[in-house]
């Protein structure tokens, strides 16, 4: 129990699903053959750290921004560059991933300073605006970024698909470099997940709760919103930056379609509001579903945009054309914004009166 | 002479707050009454509530046989109420005239009402062009009543007109408030000066903690020192 | 009773300068930089017609902002409508496109934006009713609910168009420049310009000439109050948005034909730009958004002439350094 903070998931259907995920991504190598799969799993891992240090601010905190995708791409091109441009060793990767840190902290921290000055709709205008200008200088620093085409790097060796530490397959999956990369990706997402949920349900977390029930009368309660406020913003800019530190390490590849664009930031939005505001298991719920979805939908889809084609249906194809799955993604959202505000965590809520509220 | 207004077991929940606990009163047609009571009484909660801004959440409203309860403010205001907030809520940055201009929805400003106000708010006619915004704190209250009767009203509504106000531009709007008394409108007027409340009511109810606790003549509140201190915990002098 | 002084009226209000003359102060600072003069007067053409369309598709969204606290997302997806409906319109009648006849050139060019107007206004009225107004009052499911339409809009725009760009040419008599001596003005970026001037006169006629722009500006200060005054806001306000979605799709369309092609992304990229220049010329305003949006775009040229890296990010540091100036915007709003 003080492994998940005192705080597990609420009501039985919850945890099995929550149960169900977490099994699935650590066994993932050997339940699912294949690249693609183990693809999904890692991408999976990855995104619910992202989204679970994004909930920390949004959903705890109370406070709208659209930079959060700024610090995993600080995380990503920190380490991809120091790969890329030192050389691919473990303190390279220390190395990349401290500065990366460092920075983050610092946008983390004037950003936080700034929100003082200006209303929240304001701030979460200038944040987007913040995070668009990160994405363009990415592109124009191109000497140092690699501009629109990124950069490819080598991972250090017992990570790379080609090491074998093993001569002998274990349970018919290839013990090799790429295996080890899929656990350290797990093990850190996993890892960092269980010290957000410690974050969220120390006093410190109650604290950022009540500031966002009533910021008034926390500060009149004697609480430092100006503290609370940057300090929740900076674990989360922290939690976004592994991320995509553990995103660059495992695609070998950094790029500011993969690492900066605001599709991923709304992908996170949508993930987020899915899964459920306010709770860390909404993250790992919100992102597996998304990922899966993001990469098996679209067979689906395109076995649906051909049996339409087949019929001369109109329209039909197009709808269902495999890019279009952000159409009904975007659907699901929207109508899970209306009627599920509190989404599928809170949908699987067990009734009033047994428990505490979820964490 | 304009409709009575009253109140009937009226309740009001702002979020988990419960302000208005069961108001009941009357307000008698063409007469002025004041509403008294210490800050956080309710009200402004209760003006609020019969203007529509907030939707009480129990209880019965009417303005004569007509029901306000439940209708939205701008059908309470277009049934003949007009309202001069605490905060005065004029518009900065408009014009002395474009205000008044908004304050008259059934049509055009009438030029022998404006300058019926213009004789008891000078100020305003001198301004007539000037940005709002750039008003002393005591005009912009002339201001604010100014729009709610730019046009005759069933029932008019004015909270706290002389909070902040210089002693000497309290007295002219004692004036003003007698000359729209005259036109026999009916007044609820929420005042903490207590002889503001004695020189221009002529009913006064008294609320505590959402309720009312006290109804009945101005004129024998006044007279009732120690009423007056049971009710409002300052004698008449000590409230100037 | 009179606390100032007797005699004559004081002055009308007077609107503070200084914020209106910084497009000016860009201009004159750039200038000696530049060098040139041919090419600081082809920039600075450049410059007001860029202007002129985003003061197009940004006054919708600022008045939208002002009167109901409604940061619509959506907007971007109107600004891309405007662009492909256009595209409708120039298809059918690409004779007139081609044609030497002047009369005709413009006559497909005011249908094509005219088109854009309609189209999107009838949908912003639709986005209204479907996406925003079940959120109202409540700033996060309303920044997330517009978000959510616009990738739905987004995505049935290729859907509908295809994934690729689309590509839309001025008609012929357009094309081709001025030429002053060495300075060469774009035929088409003065006819931008000279739509922008028409909307922004139209726009401010409305605002300060009539009840309903009195409504409007009132609104944006203290709706409350003017719903207490017995006026239904809410049916105000549907029709500044479908007006602000209109006027988006307007500059969608005007944009598109500038640049040669349209494609959905359009919408996101002017987007950004419209909040940072509602906000440079202060939430509500349409007038700070005017000045705003010619100085965001002056400095987008000069430094895309003088600087071509900072270029792109030059909008954001223009917007820091404004609000270290005047932190709620070049001509804010009271009350707000």
């Amino acid at each position: 129990m003080t492994l998940l903070s005192g705080d597990p998931p609420r009501g039985r259907a919850l945890q099995v699903l929550v149960a169900l995920i977490v099994l699935a991504l650590m066994l993932a190598p050997f339940l699912f053959p294949g690249a693609k799969a183990l693809n999904t799993a890692a991408k999976t891992c990855v995104m619910i750290l992202l989204v679970a240090s994004y909930d920390v601010l949004l959903g705890y905190t109370g406070i709208v921004s659209f930079a959060h995708v700024m610090f995993f791409g600080v995380g990503a091109y920190g380490v991809g560059l120091a790969l890329y441009g030192l050389s691919a060793s473990w303190g390279a990767l220390a190395l990349g991933l401290v500065c990366a840190f460092i920075l983050s902290l610092a946008l983390a921290l004037a950003i936080g300073l700034f929100s003082l000055r200006v209303q929240s709709i304001f701030f979460a205008m200038v944040t987007l605006a913040v995070a668009y200008a990160f994405n363009v200088l990415a592109s124009q620093l191109s000497d140092l970024t690699g501009g629109e085409d990124g950069r490819s790097f080598k991972i250090p060796e017992i990570l790379q698909p080609g090491f074998k530490w093993l001569d002998h397959p274990i349970l018919g999956v290839q013990a090799n470099g790429k295996l080890l990369a899929y656990y350290l990706v797990f093990v850190v997402a996993a890892a960092a997940f269980l010290v957000l949920l410690r974050v969220v349900n120390s006093p410190f977390g109650r604290v950022l709760q009540a500031i966002r029930e009533n910021p008034f009368r926390a500060e009149a309660l004697g609480y430092r919103i100006v503290f609370h406020r940057t300090l929740a913003t900076c674990i989360s800019a922290l939690g976004a930056t592994l991320a995509g530190a553990l995103s660059a390490l495992w695609l070998r590849y950094v790029g500011p379609d993969t690492a900066l664009s605001f599709s991923i930031q709304v992908d996170v939005l949508v993930m987020v509001v899915v899964g459920g505001m306010g709770s860390l298991y909404g993250a790992i719920v919100g992102a597996a579903l998304f990922v899966v979805a993001e990469s098996y939908l679209q067979d689906l889809m395109g076995a649906l945009a051909n049996v339409a084609a087949d019929a001369r249906l109109p329209m039909l194809p197009g709808l269902f054309d495999p890019h279009r799955w952000l159409l009904w993604l975007g659907l699901a959202f929207v109508l899970a914004v209306y009627f599920a505000p509190l989404g599928i965590v809170g949908a699987l809520k067990p009734a009033e009166g047994k428990g505490r509220p979820a964490g | 002479m304009s409709a009575s207004l009253t109140l009937d077991g009226v309740h009001t929940h702002i979020g988990r707050y419960h302000i208005l606990q069961g108001v009941d009163f009357d307000v008698p047609g063409g007469r002025t009454t004041m509403l008294l009571g210490r800050n956080g009484a309710g009200k402004t909660t209760t003006l609020r509530t019969i203007m529509g801004l907030w939707r009480a959440s129990k209880g019965r409203i009417a303005l004569g046989d007509k029901a306000l309860q439940g209708l939205a403010a701008s059908d309470v205001a277009r049934l003949g109420v007009g309202y001069a907030p605490e905060t005065m809520a004029i518009f900065s940055d408009l014009t002395v005239r474009e205000n008044l201009v908004l304050g008259a929805r059934d049509g055009p400003l009438d030029d022998k009402r404006l300058d019926w106000i213009f004789g008891f708010f000078p100020a305003l006619k001198r301004f007539w062009l000037s940005r709002a915004g750039s008003l002393s704190g005591g005009q912009k209250q002339m201001l604010s009543i100014a729009r709610a009767i730019v046009e005759p009203r069933e029932l008019l509504l004015i909270d706290e007109p002389t909070k902040g106000l210089a002693p000497a531009i309290v007295g002219s709007l004692i004036e003003c408030l007698r000359e729209i008394k005259a036109t026999g409108v009916t007044i609820l007027l929420v005042e903490q000066n207590f002889r503001v409340a004695v020189e221009v009511g002529d009913e006064v109810r008294v609320m505590d903690n959402g309720r009312v606790v006290h109804r009945g003549a101005m004129n024998l509140l006044a007279a009732d020192e120690s009423l007056q201190n049971r009710l409002l915990g300052l004698s008449l002098d000590s409230h100037q | 009773m009179s606390a100032t002084g007797f005699g004559a009226a004081l002055p009308r209000r007077r609107i503070e300068i200084l914020p209106a003359m910084t497009p000016v102060i860009v201009a004159l600072v750039a200038a000696p930089f530049v060098g040139s003069a041919s090419t600081f007067v082809t920039l600075t053409a450049a410059g007001l017609a860029m202007g002129m369309m985003i003061f197009t598709m940004a006054s919708g969204l600022t008045l939208v902002f002002g009167m109901m606290d409604v940061l619509n997302f959506g907007h971007g997806a109107f600004i891309a409508l405007g662009a492909y409906v256009a595209t409708l319109v120039f298809l059918p009648l690409a004779g007139w496109s081609a044609s030497d006849s002047v009369a005709l050139n413009l006559a497909v060019f005011l249908l094509a934006i005219v088109a854009a107007a309609l189209v999107c206004g009838a949908l912003g009225w639709v986005f209204e009713r479907l996406i925003v107004k079940p959120v109202y009052g409540q700033h996060l499911r309303q920044i997330l609910a517009t978000i959510g339409g616009s990738i739905i809009a987004e995505q049935l725009m290729y859907a509908f168009w295809g994934p690729d760009q689309i590509p839309l040419s001025v008609p012929k008599t357009l094309e081709g420049s001025f030429v002053f001596g060495e300075a060469a003005i774009e035929k088409y970026r003065v006819l931008a310009t000279l739509v922008g001037l028409v909307v922004f006169a139209g726009e401010m006629l409305i605002l300060n000439r009539t009840k309903i722009g009195l409504l409007i500006r009132a609104g944006v200060e203290n709706r409350e109050m003017v719903e207490a005054l017995g006026y239904r806001i809410d049916r105000l306000f549907i029709g500044v948005f479908m007006a602000g979605s209109a006027l988006a799709g307007l500059g969608g369309a005007m944009m598109a034909l500038y640049r040669g092609q349209v494609h959905a992304t359009i919408g996101g990229e002017f987007l950004v730009l419209c909040f940072i220049v509602i906000i440079i010329g202060g939430l509500g305003s349409v007038g700070g958004s005017f000045v705003a949006s010619i100085l965001v775009a002056l400095i987008a040229n000069y430094a895309g002439f003088l600087a071509p890296k900072l270029a792109l990010v030059s909008n954001i540091l223009a917007m820091v350094v404004v609000l270290l100036w005047r932190p709620r915007g070049l001509y804010p709003v009271s009350g707000r």
